[in-house]
This record gives structure tokens, sequence and C-alpha cells, in this order.
């Protein structure tokens, strides 16, 4: 702490020592038109920038090494503004370091502390203006005052009610039911087993009743991934064995960890892979968790076929799709 | 008097009869200002900040924020013809068909990048140089809120063209929100206006992105600055410069003109960056679909620490009585970073806790005079880097080569064994420059010439250094550690035995320095 003794003396603010434009008339001449040319060429930058504007189509691309081929309008324009503006800066910056006065200067600090005295007034004034208004004595018009105020904080909460429904069954519920046809998603096309091949991979969603809309909602809970493999890798307990069909196995594709959609397929291990935080599902074994954040398998859609042939749902989802939550059991 | 003075006395009088601005005004154009290069990241974060808020007014006039359906019938040849959100498509039309609309797009998210690397930079100058200390707390929290809002008004603003990108990452905060107990679905359902995605949560987001938070941000950077003016600026210390003056330039002309300038320069270079290199292009990534993503998935580098935590995380759920409770999101996603920031925020409170300093303190300390700071805060760089990297493992993984799960594994054990390390390494090194410099001072400068003697001895010459930079490296205070006796003066114990003991053990590690050159060792040395 103690500064008293010290062993090296401060030994004051260093001699300022003069620029040479200060005493040069020469050197503050030239300092002069180096700052008039930056200003200059910041002038010019404003002039590229109108000119690309108005003179170089939207559609014209030019050749640029690194930048490769490169959109002319956009690039003039940019380089216009960005010349135009580094330059104002750099012409001021010059103008200060080479023009303008450039002695330190000493200021004193104050304290932020007040005055004793200050303070002992503020103390006062706050205890007489306080007692003034009677706020110790009155309790009646504290304690009410207390209620109210408590209270009207409830109304924005209240008022935000309405910002969207109670999540009811959303989001346990899909739109796959008992015999829903699996359809090819873009396309909307009934599928068959054998329109997989093996190591196939497709995207499928339920199919629509005439009267019904897809809506980026249902995508958000209906996508399944279909994936064909040979039915000896399966390693599945008799009854998840029973919901695939002939090497068929489906999947939510809603990642149980955050709810990406999972759509990285590696034929040669048959992992799924979540691009998102690289959870990794092993599609053999049901979509076991192998490696990553996520705790839960994807969970598994039942399917077979209909009369005509067609892959279709046995039952609806028998567990909440996507992220997990609270009512979650 | 000339006529251009006359016309100047006219507008002064007119403004001071109305205000009174003069006396406030002779005093603050002569203001003193230190100079050094680091003072300036917090004004590239300022000048940052106002360029985002141009620009960003510019995109509001063509920007639809709205997720209603449109068939897209623009310019850009791929997307023709299919469906996507009104967000989607017009800010395919400020890219493709309003002039100067992906030069501003790309300004507004290469500003967004540079204000937010300017407020971590300038944090850690502030931080290192112990800039934060008495009386400089209040700052110190606000600048602690501007950085976290900064990071929610930054992913808001992302979200908002509603693309493929950026859609995933709305998904993801979605899930977040969803995996807080008891509440999380209702909030999560009231905030997306129902299932997710709705169509609610653009318009909402572009309100809190374009009116509430940056109003909260002027309120914020308002209050900063005023403090900033009303306590002077910290200074480093050097010779003329105590704890009770500032040295520096006037604001008028010199200063005005650098830190004008300087803004002008900021905004140049970020208009650069907006013309030559591409950022966030949107229409590669196709309009929102959750059905759909594409690899390699990022977010903007000052989420990617969180996205990296949330990676890593093992994965465990609890399921407890018909309830799921997700640890694998709260702990890496919630938890984590409410620690790490409450922690930052409450640091000179916890620092002045421990030297027991409650002095004000103006001269700015040189890093390596306070190895304890200094390696806490090498240490929590170490962790925040950790993260960070796991952040992007799957393009590490891409461009080297390397297995995705090796990657995973290295950040899982790192992120609890570097930053230990983190901490020794750099209080090592900073009691090794303390250790350089007290030689320094007391034996000089190595010339490089060498000498025979005559007895055929060599040796190097040493020349005694500047008296300015001999003051320079033994201005700073060398506190002992706190005295906190066990007992008090009739041997009985005293109360918190336990939180003495920890705040001594602390005290005394913070206390640890390479002893700086008395004056018995300065009279020892001249009479060799």
């Amino acid at each position: 702490m103690s500064n008293e003794i010290e062993a090296i003396k401060d030994p004051g603010l260093p001699a300022h020592v003069h620029r040479k434009a200060d005493h040069d008339p020469v050197a503050e001449k030239r300092a002069e038109r180096q700052v008039a040319i930056l200003f200059l060429i910041s002038a010019l930058g404003t002039v590229l920038f109108i000119y690309s504007y108005y003179f170089i189509s939207t559609d014209t691309f030019v050749f640029l090494p690194i930048l490769g081929s490169t959109n002319a309008h956009q690039l003039g324009l940019g380089i216009g503004l960005a010349t135009a503006l580094f330059f104002i800066g750099a012409a001021a910056i010059h103008w200060a370091k080479t023009l303008m006065p450039d002695e330190e200067v000493i200021a004193m600090r104050h304290t932020m502390r007040s005055d004793d005295e200050d303070r002992e007034a503020f103390v006062a004034t706050v205890k007489e203006r306080a007692g003034a208004a009677g706020l110790g004595r009155r309790s009646l018009i504290k304690r009410s005052m207390g209620l109210s105020l408590g209270l009207i904080g409830l109304s924005p909460l209240v008022l935000l009610r309405d910002l969207g429904p109670l999540p009811k069954d959303d989001l346990t519920k899909t739109s796959w039911e008992a015999g829903t046809r699996l359809v090819t998603d873009p396309g909307d096309r009934p599928i068959r087993p054998e329109d997989l091949e093996i190591g196939a991979v497709a995207q499928v969603l339920p199919q629509l009743r005439p009267d019904e809309e897809r809506t980026l909602n249902n995508i958000g809970k209906d996508a399944v991934l279909l994936i064909r493999i040979r039915p000896e890798e399966f390693q599945l307990s008799a009854e998840r064995l029973s919901w695939t069909h002939d090497g068929i196995i489906a999947f939510s594709k809603i990642c149980s960890h955050m709810g990406c959609a999972v759509a990285l397929y590696e034929q040669s291990t048959k992992h799924l892979l979540c691009p998102c935080h690289q959870s990794t599902f092993d599609v053999p074994r049901a979509a076991k968790v192998i490696f990553g954040p996520a705790a839960r398998p994807l969970p598994q859609l039942a399917i077979t076929v209909d009369a005509e042939g067609y892959l279709v749902a046995q039952k609806p989802f028998t567990e909440p799709i996507g992220p997990s939550f609270w009512e979650r059991s | 008097m000339t006529a251009r003075e006359r016309v100047a006395g006219t507008v002064a009088n007119y403004v001071d009869e109305r205000t009174g601005a003069a006396k406030w005004a002779k005093k603050n154009l002569t203001k003193v200002f230190p100079d050094h290069w680091s003072f300036l990241l917090g004004e590239v974060a300022l000048y940052s900040f106002i360029i985002l808020l141009l620009s960003g007014t510019f995109l509001t006039f063509w920007f639809d924020p709205s997720q209603r359906e449109v068939l897209y019938e623009g310019g850009y040849q791929p997307l023709e013809g299919l469906h996507m959100s009104a967000a989607y498509a017009s800010t395919l039309h400020i890219s493709f068909e309003v002039r100067g609309g992906l030069l501003m797009r790309q300004i507004h998210h290469w500003a967004a990048l540079i204000f937010m690397a300017a407020i971590v930079v300038h944090l850690m100058r502030v931080y290192f140089t112990g800039a934060f200390r008495k009386p400089r707390e209040f700052n110190w929290i606000i600048g602690v809120g501007l950085l976290t809002l900064g990071i929610v008004e930054g992913f808001l603003g992302y979200s908002l063209p509603d693309d493929l990108l950026s859609g995933t990452g709305i998904r993801i905060a979605e899930a977040i929100i969803q995996a807080l107990p008891v509440v999380g679905t209702y909030i999560a359902f009231f905030a997306f206006g129902g299932a997710f995605p709705g169509e609610a949560f653009i318009p909402r987001i572009f309100t809190v992105h374009v009116l509430l938070l940056p109003g909260i941000f002027l309120a914020l950077i308002t209050a900063h600055l005023m403090l900033v003016w009303y306590q002077k600026h910290t200074q480093w210390p050097g010779p003329g410069r105590t704890e009770k003056n500032v040295v520096g330039y006037p604001l008028m002309p010199a200063y005005m003109a650098k830190a004008g300038g300087f803004f002008f320069i900021v905004f140049g270079v970020t208009a650069f960056l907006g013309a030559v290199a591409s950022i966030n292009p949107i229409w590669l990534y196709g309009p929102y679909n959750p059905g759909q993503i594409s690899a390699g998935s990022q977010p903007d580098w000052y989420m990617g620490w969180l996205d990296g935590l949330v990676r890593m995380s093992p994965p465990l759920e609890t399921h407890l009585l018909g309830h799921t409770i997700s640890w694998n999101i709260l702990i890496p996603g919630l938890i984590v970073p409410g620690i790490l920031f409450t922690g930052m925020a409450l640091y000179p409170f916890i620092e002045s806790w421990i030297t027991g300093d409650k002095r004000e303190h103006h001269l700015l300390d040189r890093p390596r005079n306070v190895p304890n700071r200094t390696a806490l805060g090498a240490m929590s760089l170490t962790f925040m880097l950790v993260a960070l990297i796991n952040g992007g493992n799957d393009i590490i993984a891409n461009n080297f080569h390397l297995g995705i799960n090796q990657i995973m594994w290295f950040s899982r054990i790192s992120i609890f064994v570097l930053p230990p390390i983190a901490f020794v390494v750099t209080k090592r090194i900073c009691l090794s420059l303390q250790r350089a410099d007290r030689e320094l001072v007391l034996h000089g400068r190595e010339t490089g010439r060498l000498m025979m003697l005559p007895h055929g001895e060599f040796v190097e010459v040493h020349e005694p250094i500047s008296p300015e930079l001999a003051w320079k490296l033994t201005a700073h205070e060398q506190a002992p550690a706190l005295a906190l006796e066990e007992t008090d003066s009739r041997g009985v114990r005293r109360a918190g035995g336990l939180k003495n003991k920890l705040r001594k053990r602390i005290s005394q590690a913070n206390a640890e320095n390479i002893a700086k050159p008395t004056v018995e060792d300065l009279k020892a040395i001249e009479h060799h």
C-alpha cells in the first residue's frame, strides 16, 4: 500500500516534441495538400457510387482475381461507398495528427464522492420530505398502495395470455393414424415397398384427405424417414420387428434432442446423424442413440402395406415426437 | 469581427439564451481524453451500432415481416415458383432487385459481427487492465447487459429472413424454451402463438429486433457514455500520470477530429466488407421447412460457443413421476451460461472483496502486475474457445478429415482440463514478466556490446533504462494479502470462520507477486 518510500520517482510528463509541420512551413503545406487529396479521393468514391447506381445494370458480372465472378453493380456501389467513407476518416485523422494542436494537457480529476456537508444535507432532506409526506405514519395508505401497485403488475401478464393457445395435445399428437398412407415429400405419391431399393432413404409424409392442406406445422411433426436395409440386419425386439415391413423401417425425422431434421444417413454404417448437434442414431437397433447429446431414440412409426400394396401406418406414433418437455412422461 | 463570426455569435446567443449551454460547453470542449489504441475498441462498438441503425432502417423499407405464404416470382431463377414466406421472398427482393439492397444487407450483417466482436474485445481490455474497479462498477454491469442483449439481438436479426438455416436456429431456441421445467411448453406456445413454427414468430421477433431492443440499447449506451464522460476516462500509468489527474488531448479539435474520423474509418471498412465479402447468402439455403436441413448448420460466431456447449453435452435426461427434465439442454443452454454471465457481472465486487480495496482507481493495471486476475481471464477465454471450437466441430471434422466423435471427446475433456492449465500457465507467465521487469529496472538494458575485462573475462554491457521507463515499470502498487485473523484479540474465534478462511486463501494467492525493486535493492546495485 505504501507509496511513500518509492524507490523510483515520477519524472513527470515528458517534454513535448514538436512535429515537423509545427515549425516548417513546407511540411505544413505538404500536410495540408495530403489532407485535401484524401478528401478528394473520398469525393471520387461518391462519384463511383452514383455512377454504379445509375449506369451499371444489376445483372452485369465481371471476373476478378480472388473474388471470382462478381456482380459489378453491387461491387461498384460497395467500393464507391467504402472509399467515400474511409477517406473522409483518413483525411480527418491525418489533419488531426499533422496540423491540429497535439500538446498533451493535464486535467485534474474530482472524487465521485460528494462532500460530507452535501451528503448530510441530502439525508436530512430525504428524511424531512418523507416525513412530510407521512409515509412512515400512514400505514393504511402504505398498505393499500402496496396492494394496488402489486396487483397492477398482473395486468400486462393477463394481457399476454392471448399470445398463444395452451399446448393441450398438440405436442403429443401427429397426423399419423392407423391406415394412413405414406406419400413422398416432395411429390405426394403413395409408395410401394418395391419402390425402395436396399440402402435407400426416402422422406415421407402422411397422405392428406382431399379437404386438407399441408402446413409447416404438420411437416414439423409428421416428417418421417423411410430406410430400407436387409431384414436380417435388424437387431430389434419382436414387437419392433413387427413394426417394420420387409426391411423397411420408419422413424420420425424430427430429432428427439432439439427438433432439427435428422437428415444425414450413412449407408455403410447405417447411422443417422443430426447435423445440428451430431446426435447419432443406429438404424438397425431402432435408432438407439450411440453418440451425441440426444437422450432418446427417434420414435419409430409402425408400418405395413394395405390391400393395394401401398405402405401405410399400422397405428399412430406411440410416443410424442421431437424434443423433450416437462409434461412428457 | 468578420461576417462569419457575427453569424456564429448570433446562433450561439440564440441557443444559449434558451438553454444556458455556453457554461457547460466551455468546460467540456476542452475536456481531456487520454489516448491509447485500446481505448478505440469501445468506439468501434459504438460506431458499428450507428451503422446498424442506419443500414437496418434502410432494410425495413422493403422487408416484409410476415409468414404469409407467397409464390415466388422474383428474379432469382432457382427458387422461381416455390412457396415461401413473405419474409423470405422480400429478403430475396432486397438482395436481387433493390439497388444497393444486397450491399446494405451485407453491411448490416458485417456490422453486427463487428459490433459483437468489438464488445467482446472491449470487455477484455476493460477486464485485463482493471478498468472496471471503483468507481466504474456500474458501467461494467451495463456493459455485461449490452453484451447479453447483443447476442439476443444478433440471433433475432439473422432469424428474420426465415431461410432454412435461420429457421433451424429458431427451432433450437424453441426446444430450449420447451425444455424449461413446469412452464416450458406454455411459454413456448405463447411465444410462437401455438406449436412450432406457427405463423407468429417472424412478426413478433421483428418488433423486438427493430423497436424494443434497439430502444433499450440506446438507453444503455447513453448511460454508458454519460458515465464515461462524467467519471473521466481511465489512463495507462506513465510519467506525469497519477490517480488524481488525467493526461491527454482536449476534445476540441484534435480528439473530435480523430473520433469523428474514426467513425468514417469503421463505416468504410464495414462497407468494404459488405462490398467484397459475401455473408449469409440466404438464396442458397432456400425457404424454411421444418422437415429439411442443410449439413454444416452453423450459427453466427457469438452464438457458436453456446451451440458448442449443447453439442458436447452428455445425453442426460431424468424421467420422474411422469415428467421429463432435459439436463442435456438445460445445463449447456441455460444453467452454465447463466452462471458465467452472473459471475462476470459480479466480478468487480468479488475482486474488491478479495483485495479489501475500496478506493477509486483511475490508473490502469498492466495485466502482468495482477497475475491472478489475468490468469482467471485466460481461463475463462480458454473455456469459451473450447466451446466455440466444438460449435464448429462438423466443419473442422470435414476440413481436417477428423472424426466428429474424436473432436467431441477432445472438447468434452478439454473443457474441464484446459482452463485450469491456462490459469496456471498464464499466472507463471505474468510472474516471469514481472521478474523481467525487475531485472530491467535493477540491471538495465542488455546492449549486446561485449567487453573484455583485464583478466580476460567477457561481460555484456548493460545500460540503465530511462527514468520514464523505470517509472512505468515500478509505478504500480503491490498490495499485501488481507490479514484476516481467525481469532480476535482475546483469542475467541470470529464468526464466519469458513468464509474468512476462503477469503484469506484467495487473498494470499492474489497477492503473489515478484517484489518490485526497493530503495535498498537500488542502493545495493550502486555499490557494485
